[in-house]
Protein backbone atom coordinates (compact mmCIF):
# COMPACT_ATOMS: atom_id res chain seq x y z
CA UNK A 1 0.00 0.00 0.00
CA UNK A 2 2.63 2.35 0.93
CA UNK A 3 4.76 1.61 -2.42
CA UNK A 4 1.55 2.16 -4.64
CA UNK A 5 1.48 5.36 -2.54
CA UNK A 6 5.16 6.32 -3.11
CA UNK A 7 4.67 5.85 -7.18
CA UNK A 8 1.66 7.42 -7.46
CA UNK A 9 3.22 10.87 -5.77
CA UNK A 10 6.63 10.34 -7.46
CA UNK A 11 4.45 9.75 -11.09
CA UNK A 12 2.55 13.28 -10.18
CA UNK A 13 6.27 14.73 -9.36
CA UNK A 14 8.32 13.49 -12.21
CA UNK A 15 5.23 14.82 -14.63
CA UNK A 16 5.52 18.64 -13.39
CA UNK A 17 9.03 18.60 -13.42
CA UNK A 18 9.31 17.69 -17.27
CA UNK A 19 6.18 19.98 -17.72
CA UNK A 20 8.21 22.73 -16.27
CA UNK A 21 12.09 21.98 -17.49
CA UNK A 22 11.14 21.36 -21.00
CA UNK A 23 11.47 24.42 -22.61
CA UNK A 24 14.44 25.50 -20.21
CA UNK A 25 17.56 25.01 -22.72
CA UNK A 26 21.05 23.22 -20.78
CA UNK A 27 24.49 24.50 -20.95
CA UNK A 28 24.36 27.31 -22.67
CA UNK A 29 24.31 30.67 -20.34
CA UNK A 30 24.94 32.08 -16.99
CA UNK A 31 22.79 34.50 -15.28
CA UNK A 32 23.90 37.41 -14.85
CA UNK A 33 24.94 37.64 -11.39
CA UNK A 34 27.49 35.02 -12.58
CA UNK A 35 28.55 37.06 -15.23
CA UNK A 36 29.49 39.73 -12.88
CA UNK A 37 31.33 37.21 -10.21
CA UNK A 38 33.29 36.16 -12.67
CA UNK A 39 34.26 39.59 -15.07
CA UNK A 40 34.38 41.75 -11.95
CA UNK A 41 35.53 39.19 -9.29
CA UNK A 42 38.83 39.40 -8.99
CA UNK A 43 39.50 43.13 -9.25
CA UNK A 44 36.32 43.36 -6.28
CA UNK A 45 37.63 40.66 -3.99
CA UNK A 46 41.43 39.54 -5.23
CA UNK A 47 40.66 35.92 -4.81
CA UNK A 48 41.30 33.48 -7.92
CA UNK A 49 38.51 30.97 -7.10
CA UNK A 50 35.90 32.51 -7.60
CA UNK A 51 33.41 30.40 -5.79
CA UNK A 52 35.38 31.23 -2.57
CA UNK A 53 34.92 34.83 -3.53
CA UNK A 54 31.38 34.28 -3.50
CA UNK A 55 31.06 32.30 -0.26
CA UNK A 56 32.90 34.42 1.72
CA UNK A 57 33.02 37.77 0.51
CA UNK A 58 29.94 38.28 -1.68
CA UNK A 59 27.37 36.36 0.66
CA UNK A 60 29.62 36.08 3.81
CA UNK A 61 26.23 36.85 5.78
CA UNK A 62 24.87 33.67 4.26
CA UNK A 63 27.58 31.50 5.45
CA UNK A 64 27.93 33.30 9.18
CA UNK A 65 24.45 31.81 9.37
CA UNK A 66 25.51 28.50 7.97
CA UNK A 67 28.31 28.25 10.49
CA UNK A 68 25.20 28.80 13.51
CA UNK A 69 22.92 25.92 11.46
CA UNK A 70 26.21 23.92 11.84
CA UNK A 71 26.79 24.83 15.62
CA UNK A 72 23.35 24.34 16.28
CA UNK A 73 22.86 21.37 15.28
CA UNK A 74 26.22 20.59 16.93
CA UNK A 75 24.44 21.84 20.35
CA UNK A 76 20.81 19.69 19.56
CA UNK A 77 23.15 16.70 19.27
CA UNK A 78 24.34 17.26 22.21
CA UNK A 79 21.22 18.02 24.07
CA UNK A 80 19.35 14.88 22.29
CA UNK A 81 22.13 12.61 23.27
CA UNK A 82 23.13 13.98 26.93
CA UNK A 83 19.97 12.71 28.59
CA UNK A 84 20.38 8.96 27.65
CA UNK A 85 21.32 7.50 31.09
CA UNK A 86 24.81 6.42 30.62
CA UNK A 87 25.05 2.65 31.80
CA UNK A 88 29.06 2.29 32.75
CA UNK A 89 29.29 -1.13 30.40
CA UNK A 90 32.48 -2.71 29.92
CA UNK A 91 32.17 -4.43 27.06
CA UNK A 92 35.39 -6.72 26.29
CA UNK A 93 36.88 -5.60 23.24
CA UNK A 94 39.81 -6.49 22.31
CA UNK A 95 42.39 -3.60 21.77
CA UNK A 96 43.43 -3.18 17.80
CA UNK A 97 46.94 -4.36 17.25
CA UNK A 98 50.35 -2.55 17.24
CA UNK A 99 50.33 -2.01 13.47
CA UNK A 100 47.03 -0.21 13.21
CA UNK A 101 47.33 1.64 16.13
CA UNK A 102 50.70 3.11 14.92
CA UNK A 103 49.80 3.31 11.66
CA UNK A 104 46.86 5.75 12.82
CA UNK A 105 49.42 7.85 14.75
CA UNK A 106 51.82 8.02 12.05
CA UNK A 107 49.20 9.23 9.82
CA UNK A 108 47.06 11.52 12.53
CA UNK A 109 49.46 14.94 11.86
CA UNK A 110 49.66 14.70 8.15
CA UNK A 111 45.69 14.17 7.90
CA UNK A 112 45.92 17.86 10.03
CA UNK A 113 48.54 19.03 7.62
CA UNK A 114 46.78 18.52 4.60
CA UNK A 115 43.29 19.95 6.36
CA UNK A 116 45.58 22.64 7.13
CA UNK A 117 46.79 23.27 3.40
CA UNK A 118 43.21 23.03 2.30
CA UNK A 119 41.44 26.09 4.54
CA UNK A 120 44.54 28.54 4.07
CA UNK A 121 45.05 27.81 0.58
CA UNK A 122 41.14 28.25 -0.22
CA UNK A 123 40.86 31.50 -1.96
CA UNK A 124 43.85 29.91 -4.19
CA UNK A 125 42.43 26.12 -4.98
CA UNK A 126 39.58 23.87 -4.74
CA UNK A 127 38.80 23.84 -1.19
CA UNK A 128 38.59 26.28 2.08
CA UNK A 129 37.28 26.67 5.11
CA UNK A 130 34.52 23.69 4.96
CA UNK A 131 36.33 20.72 3.28
CA UNK A 132 39.29 21.52 5.52
CA UNK A 133 37.37 21.09 8.58
CA UNK A 134 35.78 18.27 7.62
CA UNK A 135 39.36 16.76 6.36
CA UNK A 136 40.55 17.69 10.05
CA UNK A 137 37.06 15.57 12.00
CA UNK A 138 38.18 12.66 9.53
CA UNK A 139 41.82 12.90 10.90
CA UNK A 140 40.22 12.35 14.62
CA UNK A 141 37.64 9.55 13.14
CA UNK A 142 40.96 7.98 12.11
CA UNK A 143 41.89 7.87 15.40
CA UNK A 144 38.80 7.21 17.47
CA UNK A 145 38.38 3.83 15.32
CA UNK A 146 42.17 3.08 15.44
CA UNK A 147 43.43 3.67 18.50
CA UNK A 148 40.67 2.11 19.98
CA UNK A 149 39.34 4.73 23.06
CA UNK A 150 43.33 5.23 23.94
CA UNK A 151 42.71 8.78 23.50
CA UNK A 152 40.11 11.29 23.48
CA UNK A 153 39.68 14.65 22.35
CA UNK A 154 40.36 17.53 24.99
CA UNK A 155 36.69 19.36 25.10
CA UNK A 156 38.09 22.53 26.27
CA UNK A 157 40.41 22.22 23.69
CA UNK A 158 37.52 22.14 21.32
CA UNK A 159 35.62 24.64 22.71
CA UNK A 160 37.98 27.16 23.09
CA UNK A 161 38.78 26.47 18.93
CA UNK A 162 35.58 26.76 18.63
CA UNK A 163 34.33 29.56 19.96
CA UNK A 164 37.64 31.26 18.86
CA UNK A 165 36.64 30.64 15.09
CA UNK A 166 33.31 32.35 15.59
CA UNK A 167 34.97 35.33 17.19
CA UNK A 168 37.15 35.92 15.11
CA UNK A 169 34.71 35.84 11.92
CA UNK A 170 32.46 38.25 13.86
CA UNK A 171 34.83 40.79 15.29
CA UNK A 172 36.12 40.70 11.23
CA UNK A 173 32.91 41.51 9.93
CA UNK A 174 32.47 44.29 12.56
CA UNK A 175 35.48 46.01 12.05
CA UNK A 176 34.58 45.69 8.21
CA UNK A 177 31.49 47.57 9.23
CA UNK A 178 33.26 49.98 11.15
CA UNK A 179 36.03 51.14 8.11
CA UNK A 180 35.40 51.98 4.85
CA UNK A 181 32.37 51.83 2.98
CA UNK A 182 30.49 50.42 6.47
CA UNK A 183 28.84 47.32 5.42
CA UNK A 184 28.84 44.24 7.40
CA UNK A 185 31.84 41.90 6.48
CA UNK A 186 33.66 44.36 4.34
CA UNK A 187 37.07 43.37 2.69
CA UNK A 188 39.11 46.03 4.21
CA UNK A 189 42.63 44.86 3.90
CA UNK A 190 44.34 45.61 1.01
CA UNK A 191 44.41 42.89 -1.54
CA UNK A 192 47.70 42.12 -2.38
CA UNK A 193 49.34 40.54 -5.23
CA UNK A 194 47.06 38.50 -7.10
CA UNK A 195 47.33 34.51 -7.11
CA UNK A 196 49.85 34.43 -3.86
CA UNK A 197 48.96 33.28 -0.13
CA UNK A 198 48.79 36.90 0.76
CA UNK A 199 45.91 38.37 -1.37
CA UNK A 200 42.44 38.74 -1.35
CA UNK A 201 42.12 40.68 1.95
CA UNK A 202 39.92 39.51 5.07
CA UNK A 203 39.04 35.74 2.60
CA UNK A 204 41.74 34.08 3.40
CA UNK A 205 41.61 34.99 7.35
CA UNK A 206 37.44 34.35 7.49
CA UNK A 207 38.20 30.67 5.80
CA UNK A 208 40.85 29.80 8.83
CA UNK A 209 38.32 30.89 11.32
CA UNK A 210 35.48 28.53 9.51
CA UNK A 211 38.17 25.42 9.17
CA UNK A 212 38.65 25.53 13.13
CA UNK A 213 35.33 25.99 13.87
CA UNK A 214 33.94 23.81 11.28
CA UNK A 215 37.06 20.99 12.32
CA UNK A 216 36.17 21.66 15.91
CA UNK A 217 32.13 21.05 15.91
CA UNK A 218 32.42 17.81 13.54
CA UNK A 219 35.07 16.07 15.85
CA UNK A 220 32.70 16.78 18.49
CA UNK A 221 29.94 15.53 17.09
CA UNK A 222 31.74 12.27 16.22
CA UNK A 223 32.99 12.04 19.68
CA UNK A 224 29.20 12.13 21.07
CA UNK A 225 28.23 9.68 18.74
CA UNK A 226 31.22 7.33 19.35
CA UNK A 227 30.50 7.84 23.00
CA UNK A 228 27.18 6.50 22.56
CA UNK A 229 28.23 3.28 20.87
CA UNK B 1 19.00 11.06 -28.62
CA UNK B 2 19.24 14.72 -28.29
CA UNK B 3 17.11 14.55 -25.60
CA UNK B 4 19.16 12.27 -23.54
CA UNK B 5 22.37 14.24 -24.68
CA UNK B 6 20.69 17.34 -23.30
CA UNK B 7 18.92 16.00 -20.24
CA UNK B 8 21.26 13.26 -19.17
CA UNK B 9 22.26 15.16 -15.80
CA UNK B 10 18.86 16.34 -15.24
CA UNK B 11 17.44 12.48 -15.55
CA UNK B 12 20.70 11.40 -13.15
CA UNK B 13 19.69 14.19 -10.64
CA UNK B 14 16.10 13.37 -10.32
CA UNK B 15 16.67 9.82 -10.67
CA UNK B 16 18.60 9.99 -7.25
CA UNK B 17 15.66 12.49 -5.74
CA UNK B 18 12.57 9.53 -6.91
CA UNK B 19 14.63 7.45 -5.11
CA UNK B 20 15.30 8.84 -2.13
CA UNK B 21 11.68 9.78 -1.66
CA UNK B 22 10.09 6.29 -2.86
CA UNK B 23 12.70 4.70 0.22
CA UNK B 24 11.43 7.73 2.58
CA UNK B 25 7.96 6.63 2.06
CA UNK B 26 8.48 2.29 1.81
CA UNK B 27 10.89 1.61 4.33
CA UNK B 28 9.91 1.22 7.40
CA UNK B 29 13.41 0.92 9.24
CA UNK B 30 14.85 4.37 10.33
CA UNK B 31 18.38 3.98 9.51
CA UNK B 32 17.08 3.23 5.99
CA UNK B 33 14.81 6.25 6.01
CA UNK B 34 17.75 8.27 6.56
CA UNK B 35 19.74 6.21 4.33
CA UNK B 36 17.23 7.89 1.76
CA UNK B 37 17.08 11.11 2.90
CA UNK B 38 20.86 11.36 2.35
CA UNK B 39 20.21 9.85 -1.43
CA UNK B 40 17.91 12.36 -2.01
CA UNK B 41 20.06 15.69 -0.65
CA UNK B 42 22.66 14.16 -3.16
CA UNK B 43 20.37 14.36 -5.95
CA UNK B 44 19.08 17.98 -5.43
CA UNK B 45 23.21 19.15 -5.06
CA UNK B 46 23.56 17.22 -7.87
CA UNK B 47 20.97 18.98 -9.59
CA UNK B 48 21.45 22.61 -8.77
CA UNK B 49 25.46 22.08 -9.78
CA UNK B 50 24.28 20.54 -13.52
CA UNK B 51 21.83 23.97 -13.53
CA UNK B 52 24.75 26.26 -13.75
CA UNK B 53 27.17 24.37 -15.92
CA UNK B 54 27.84 25.47 -19.40
CA UNK B 55 28.89 22.98 -22.25
CA UNK B 56 32.73 22.18 -22.04
CA UNK B 57 33.21 24.60 -19.47
CA UNK B 58 35.81 25.22 -16.80
CA UNK B 59 35.70 25.29 -12.61
CA UNK B 60 35.51 28.75 -11.96
CA UNK B 61 39.10 29.10 -10.63
CA UNK B 62 41.79 31.78 -12.34
CA UNK B 63 44.70 29.17 -11.67
CA UNK B 64 46.43 30.28 -14.90
CA UNK B 65 46.34 33.59 -16.69
CA UNK B 66 45.64 31.54 -20.02
CA UNK B 67 42.32 30.76 -18.63
CA UNK B 68 39.23 32.42 -20.13
CA UNK B 69 36.20 33.78 -18.12
CA UNK B 70 33.66 32.84 -21.07
CA UNK B 71 33.99 29.27 -20.39
CA UNK B 72 33.56 28.92 -16.72
CA UNK B 73 30.64 27.34 -15.20
CA UNK B 74 28.22 29.69 -13.28
CA UNK B 75 29.66 29.96 -9.29
CA UNK B 76 26.59 30.67 -7.55
CA UNK B 77 25.25 27.42 -7.48
CA UNK B 78 28.62 25.59 -6.30
CA UNK B 79 28.64 27.99 -3.79
CA UNK B 80 25.18 27.19 -2.96
CA UNK B 81 25.74 23.69 -3.19
CA UNK B 82 28.71 23.97 -0.47
CA UNK B 83 26.45 25.54 1.81
CA UNK B 84 23.78 22.84 1.55
CA UNK B 85 26.21 19.64 1.59
CA UNK B 86 27.11 21.00 5.06
CA UNK B 87 23.73 21.50 6.73
CA UNK B 88 22.98 17.88 4.95
CA UNK B 89 26.01 16.56 7.49
CA UNK B 90 24.40 18.47 10.23
CA UNK B 91 20.62 17.11 9.48
CA UNK B 92 22.13 13.28 9.02
CA UNK B 93 24.06 13.60 12.28
CA UNK B 94 21.37 15.07 14.24
CA UNK B 95 19.03 12.67 13.20
CA UNK B 96 21.30 9.54 14.18
CA UNK B 97 21.06 10.85 17.37
CA UNK B 98 17.16 11.05 17.41
CA UNK B 99 17.53 7.19 15.93
CA UNK B 100 20.21 6.55 18.94
CA UNK B 101 17.47 7.91 21.44
CA UNK B 102 14.33 5.83 19.96
CA UNK B 103 16.56 2.97 19.59
CA UNK B 104 17.15 3.72 23.82
CA UNK B 105 13.81 4.74 24.52
CA UNK B 106 11.80 1.59 22.23
CA UNK B 107 13.87 -0.88 21.80
CA UNK B 108 13.66 -1.05 17.92
CA UNK B 109 14.23 0.87 14.99
CA UNK B 110 10.94 -0.47 13.28
CA UNK B 111 8.72 2.67 12.64
CA UNK B 112 5.92 0.51 12.40
CA UNK B 113 6.50 -0.82 15.98
CA UNK B 114 6.40 2.34 17.75
CA UNK B 115 3.13 3.59 18.19
CA UNK B 116 3.52 7.28 17.63
CA UNK B 117 5.54 6.67 14.52
CA UNK B 118 2.99 4.80 12.06
CA UNK B 119 1.05 6.01 9.05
Amino acid sequence: MRKVIGIILLVIIAWGIIISLQNVPFGTSRTEVADHYINKGIEETGAANIVTSVVVNYRSLDTLGEVTVLFLAAIGLGAVLASTIRKKEDRDTEKASLILSTGCKFLFPFILLFGAYIFIHGHLTPGGGFQGGAIIASAFLLMYLGCHKEKRINETGIIISESLGGLVFVIIGLIGLAVGTRYFLNNFLPKGEFNTLWSAGIIPIIYIAIGFKVGSELSKIIDLLMEES
Amino acid sequence: MNFLHNYIYYIGAFGLIFIGIFIMISKRNYIKVIIGLSILDTGVNLFLISVGYINNGTAPIFSKSAIESKNMVDPVPQALVLTAIVIGVAVLGLALSLGIRLYKHYGTLNLQKIKEQRW
